[in-house]
């Protein structure tokens, strides 16, 4: 009944979403796909390769507009870019010729917020983020792992409702993650925003979210199965996944994610075949 | 203990680095003055003894004596400053009006899909025909003066500036104009901030060939037809058997063009200054 009076974050309802190929085809990326979240919750979005989990937040994000279907925000039909979201690309997205603090206050600044209120407003998210002292850097001077984290601020800056994280940490090495997970969580946790986080990284998914969606194999993908992560927080995403409930969690969501990868890799296989 | 042994290894190694650099730069530079000694001076060797060869195809040492001769004493249409003044204001306004236009089309339509759709086969039709030619009918239509030069070099620059405007918008990263738009950025702040600096690689690129046609422009449009400049200069030396005056002209318009050359490079380190680095790979 909550669910009455205020919307959910994110609804995406009998979604499908198609291309026209270069050859002129279309291709159908997903198929009456439902989606909802819920304000402040955290979901993750997990399929094989291909299954259209990226093109489900470029659809929320405004960049895309579905063929069929509604995706709302906040209640309101989205139309355009929307509002109030945060985006972190897989790849590099932070500008490579402005500063780490022109980046980070890039956001507020194309708002109109004045320059030196955009300024104090960065350098403050850029210590939030464990960069102080980078401020003058070009991107190109720091680590895979501090250009996430500006990303991580330019993003935060414009204090988003909603977060879609398209893969963000996955060029990441593998320790850079887990503590690049664990600060995500813990700057989440300050104001709540809702989530989506599209991985294909099962144990990732599960350390983070407090449902993981389980997509399958592209094309014309949808939802396959949703579960609750009913693992405590505050979490260590190194060492959760040591907890029996965690292995429980896996093996459950693993059974329904294991016949759509199986798909995926039969298709991509017999197209390397064909070729 | 490692600690030092590895401090006690690495200073030899460096400084033997830095030796082995010294010795291949000065290779380098004693080779490059080995080819320019032997290229002027096979020159002067086989052409001094012949005095028909000297007047077809002119003599270092001449073209050192008439290079003096035109300092200290001007040339036949006044001092040689004038003329070059001339030259070079013909091409720097044409070029500069050449690059603004360019960039600011090349950007344009790179964004605007619909104006690419309709000014495309135009753009690609005037980019056929050979534009040197379309001096003449300037200095018909405008006269000796300045005005049909740089309308001249403007042609010429235009379009290599314009082709890499356009090449270098349509080539921004997806995800930059994504996450830029994302954040808030309107349509205009999205190309000023994101698409300009991004194309600007590649505008400045074609702004070191453009600066040599601006040149060329500026000099066929005096050949063409005018009154002073050093295409004037070429021409004339050209009309009175002169082979060393047309080497002259041209040893000038080379300093030129380095001293350009060199400004826009320096013009391209600062802008470009939030680019990497080159690193040096190993020699393939």
């Amino acid at each position: 009944m909550c669910a009455e009076k205020s919307p959910p974050a994110i609804e995406l309802r009998q979604v499908t979403k198609q291309f026209t190929t270069d050859s002129g085809t279309p291709y159908t990326a997903l198929r009456e796909l439902d989606l909802t979240v819920a304000e402040g919750e955290f979901c993750a979005v997990v399929g094989p390769t291909g299954c259209g989990k990226s093109t489900t937040l470029t659809l929320v994000s405004g960049l895309e507009r579905p063929s069929v279907g509604s995706v709302a925000v906040h209640g309101r039909p989205v139309d355009g870019i929307t509002p109030g979201v945060g985006f972190m690309f897989q790849t590099d997205a932070i500008l490579p010729w402005k500063s780490v603090l022109d980046n980070v206050s890039a956001g507020p600044r194309f708002r109109g917020v004045p320059k030196k209120e955009a300024l104090e407003s960065a350098r403050d998210w850029i210590r939030r983020v464990g960069l102080a002292g980078f401020e003058d850097r070009f991107p190109h001077q720091l680590s895979g792992g501090m250009r996430k984290r500006v990303a991580l601020a330019q993003n935060l800056i414009t204090e988003p409702r909603v977060i879609l994280m398209d893969e963000p940490f996955s060029a990441l090495d593998v320790q850079t993650r887990a503590k690049m997970s664990d600060e995500l969580l813990a700057l989440w946790d300050l104001t709540r925003p809702a989530v989506v986080f599209v991985t294909h990284d099962l144990e990732e998914a599960i350390a983070l979210a407090d449902t993981v969606v389980v997509l399958t194999a592209g094309p014309a993908a949808t939802v396959k199965a949703r579960f609750r992560v009913d693992l405590p927080r505050p979490r260590v995403v190194q060492e959760i996944r040591f907890e029996p409930r965690f292995l429980d969690i896996y093996h459950q969501i693993w059974e329904a994610l294991r016949a759509e990868v199986d798909i995926a890799y039969s298709q991509s296989t017999r197209l390397d075949r064909a070729s | 203990m490692t600690a030092q042994q590895a401090r006690v290894e690495v200073a030899p190694v460096e400084s033997a680095h830095r030796r082995a650099a010294r010795r291949h730069r000065v290779l380098v530079h004693l080779t490059q003055v080995a080819v320019l000694l032997a290229v002027v001076g096979g020159w002067q060797l086989t052409v001094q003894d012949s005095p028909r060869s000297v007047i077809l195809y002119g003599l270092p040492s001449g073209i050192v004596t008439r290079l003096t001769t035109w300092i200290t004493e001007g040339t036949a249409i006044g001092s040689l400053g004038d003329q070059i003044t001339t030259t070079l204001e013909e091409a720097l306004i044409g070029f500069v009006i050449g690059t603004v236009l360019g960039i600011v089309c090349g950007v344009a339509l790179g964004r605007v899909r619909f104006l690419s759709e309709v000014f495309g086969p135009f753009i690609k039709v005037l980019n056929a025909i050979p534009r040197i030619v379309l001096g003449a009918v300037f200095v018909l239509a405008f006269g000796l003066g300045i005005e049909s030069k740089v309308l001249l070099v403007i042609v010429l620059v235009f379009f290599g500036v314009f082709f890499n405007a356009f090449q270098g918008t349509r080539e921004v990263d997806r995800n930059f104009i994504a996450n830029a738009s994302i954040l808030g950025a309107s349509r205009w702040q999205v190309t000023r901030q994101v698409v300009l600096p991004s194309a600007f690689t590649w505008i400045i690129a074609s702004l070191h060939v453009s600066f040599g046609f601006a040149l060329i422009g500026a000099i066929v449009g005096e050949f063409l037809g005018g009154t002073s400049g050093l295409g004037v200069l070429i021409k004339n030396a050209q009309g009175t058997f002169d082979a060393n005056g047309v080497w002259a002209a041209m040893v000038i318009m080379a300093v030129v063009a380095l001293i350009a050359e060199w400004l826009i490079t320096r013009l391209e380190n600062r802008l470009l200054r939030w680019r990497p680095a080159q690193l040096a790979g190993p020699d393939l």
